[in-house]
């Protein structure tokens, strides 16, 4: 069976995000000043062939840590669906 | 001692200590592919500067998974001696070998300069020989190398004698206007608990020929022969 996860990998609360910064000074610029704070991550896509939700599951949590997030600096979540 | 240099697509610093190390300081050195797997006896494995896998998902986070790099964990459990430079210090991080991370820097650009770096201590391989009152210049040439560890990571690394090198002025002060990208404490290089694996983001093979007009790098290399020879 195919299975869809969609990840969301977020720098850490209590991290800097430059990139996160920049972007609301756009903001402003732009004259949209009621945006307080910006913080930037990445979406993952995985499309997993897995024998049930759980396996595929398990895959996805194992590549999140080993791989698509730094747990240093990052954090994740995830939902899989049916693909 | 016998050199090894691994070059990962993308590696771009890898002839640079190579011939560094060859030719500046006479040195037995080969350079290892990242798909082979045997150290070939090497004594010290360098992870050269870079953008190693373009540095797609983060700096250095598919390097660590390069065939090559199993052997290189075995080594260093062993205690063999392992550094990198640059983009090698991230992979190493994200292999976690060394503690921390090295995020975007603090202003978002890409710097390549000279900045001055000072040794926090002569109790490892690399700094033993250094000058600790000196401020060696050392050029840099990254975007992500703001280094960051939590609290008490931070904490154990003080503690331990972990921090190699810290960025500070041409004088030697170490202060935030010294600060090259926003690294917790300054932090430009670290080792591990065992003092075996080192990196650092600064780039001391960029520093060691006088052509360049800049040799300061040198006593890093010069650190571990004499060390090493004694």
């Amino acid at each position: 069976m195919k299975f869809i996860a969609e990840i969301e990998v977020m720098p850490k609360k209590e991290i800097l995000d430059p990139q996160g910064k920049a972007v609301k000074l756009g903001l402003a610029n732009l004259g949209i000043n009621e945006v307080v704070d910006v913080r930037i991550g990445r979406h993952i896509t995985l499309t997993i062939e897995a024998v049930n939700e759980s396996e595929a599951k398990a895959q996805t949590a194992k590549a999140c840590e080993k791989l698509l997030a730094n747990l240093i600096m990052e954090s994740f979540q995830f939902k899989i669906s049916a693909a | 001692m016998k050199f090894g240099v691994i070059v990962f697509p993308g590696s771009n610093c890898d002839e640079d200590l190579y011939y560094v190390l060859k030719h500046h300081m006479q040195q037995e050195v080969v350079k290892l592919w990242h798909k082979d797997r045997d150290l070939q006896n090497c004594d010290f494995i360098f992870l050269p500067g870079g953008f190693s896998y373009g540095d797609y998902l983060r700096s250095g986070a598919i390097a660590r998974f390069s065939p090559i790099m199993e052997n290189v964990f075995n080594h260093a459990e062993k205690g063999g001696f392992v550094m990198g430079i640059c983009n090698g210090f991230q992979i190493l991080t994200e292999a976690h070998l060394l503690p921390g991370a090295l995020l975007h820097n603090d202003n978002r650009k890409f710097i390549c300069k000279n900045v001055f770096l000072k040794a926090e201590h002569n109790h490892s391989l690399i700094t033993s020989k250094l000058d600790l009152q000196k401020a060696y210049q050392i050029p840099i040439a990254h975007g992500e190398g703001r280094f960051y560890a939590d609290n008490n990571t931070l904490q154990e690394l003080n503690a331990n004698g972990q921090i190699l090198f810290r960025y500070c002025d041409a004088q030697g002060n170490v202060s935030e206007a010294s600060n090259a990208n926003g690294s917790l404490q300054n932090i430009a290089g670290v080792c591990n608990k065992s003092k075996n694996v080192f990196g650092m983001m600064p780039h001391p093979e960029r520093a060691a020929d006088t052509l360049l007009s800049n040799t300061d790098g040198r006593a890093l290399f010069q650190s571990i022969i004499e060390m090493v020879e004694a």
